[in-house]
């Protein structure tokens, strides 16, 4: 019974970690339409731009990929459980 | 389903200092680094100042790239690196690619992004040492005032751990999210009966195609842009902890 209570808890906190995808989604949206509008603007800065694009979206990536981390572990290598 | 949850497979273990587990991880680095060394040694012999064959091309167009990108990004001054961004360009783009020919992406094992992001780290420190010296170093984090010690400290951390969870977490996101599909394919092919068995393959027809297209984004696209991040945040690290006055 505990067991299934804190399995339970568990999944349902893997999928509130993943809500944390929000924010990257819009950061990276935000920061590629921005790109697009300045090489828009001056396209002979494509290059720049799209390389500066993908090391900044990598960044922004950075949370989504923790709360990714964090829901893995719940699912796979539960910390609770061990302590029942 | 199985591959999922569990970290990469066991292949032998070493019978010294009480047993040392040589995983999936490793055979397959070791793979690669021989592959590496025949394709560098096939594609490196028998060169002419003009170029004749397509291979010698292709290995200048390469050593061509790494060096515009180490010279645009970081200035000529560093150009000694360009070996050491090749070495992680080359190890991490295959290392991810892997998973094409079935094996598992040597990169979704959190050690091999933290060995890498590690190295980084003690670069990114010597060079840190060497512009401030050891005392600028240390008051470093005390700047700009004394109380954001234990920031300047977590950031200091943040710099390895992020880079490496960031490599993981894309490499092995994609590897769990197609093992899933996989299986949920699996099961919707049983339940329209167009699986079959033969000996002893299972085909299950709805599995054909679909994770091909997933395949092109989680494996191709993923895998060479986070080898490319990877490099270039290490190139930019660098070359900023070396400008630090």
């Amino acid at each position: 019974m505990e067991k299934a209570i804190v399995l339970g808890c568990s999944a349902i906190g893997a999928g509130l970690a993943m809500i944390a995808g929000i924010g990257p989604g819009i950061g990276e949206g935000y920061a590629v339409g921005k790109t697009i509008e300045s090489i828009a603007r001056q396209p002979e800065a494509k290059g720049d731009c799209t390389r500066t694009m993908f090391i900044g979206v990598a960044m922004a990536e950075s949370t989504g990929i923790y709360a990714f981390v964090v829901a893995l572990i719940l699912m796979f290598a539960n910390p609770f459980l061990k302590k029942l | 389903m199985d591959s999922i949850g569990q970290g990469p497979k066991v292949v032998f273990t070493i019978p010294i200092f009480g047993g040392i587990e040589v995983t999936e991880t490793i055979v397959i680095g070791w793979g690669i680094i021989v592959a590496v060394l025949l394709l560098s040694l096939w594609l490196t012999s028998d060169l002419k100042k003009i170029p004749e064959k397509k291979r010698q091309i292709v290995a200048e167009m390469f050593v061509d790239f790494v060096n515009n990108t180490v010279k645009n990004t970081m200035g000529p001054a560093f150009m000694s690196f360009a070996p050491y961004i090749a070495m992680l360009l080359v190890y991490a783009v295959l290392g991810a690619l892997v998973s094409l020919i079935g094996l598992r992406p040597m990169t979704a094992d959190f050690n091999t992004t933290l060995t890498w992001a590690l190295m980084t780290f003690v670069l990114i420190t010597y060079f840190k040492i060497k512009t401030n010296g050891f005392g600028g170093y240390l008051k470093s984090f005390a700047a700009p005032i004394p109380v954001m010690l234990p920031l300047n400290l977590l950031s200091e951390v943040a710099t390895p751990l992020s880079m490496a969870f960031r490599m993981f977490g894309n490499v092995s996101g994609g590897m769990v999210i197609t093992t899933l599909l996989y299986g949920a394919l699996g099961s919707l092919s049983r339940l329209l009966h167009v699986s079959f068995s033969l000996g002893v393959f299972d085909i299950n027809l709805a599995q054909m195609f679909i994770p091909a297209m997933l395949s092109i984004y989680f494996d191709l696209f993923s895998g060479c842009i986070q080898a490319y991040i990877f490099a270039t945040l290490t190139m930019v690290y660098v070359s900023s902890a070396a400008e630090e006055s």
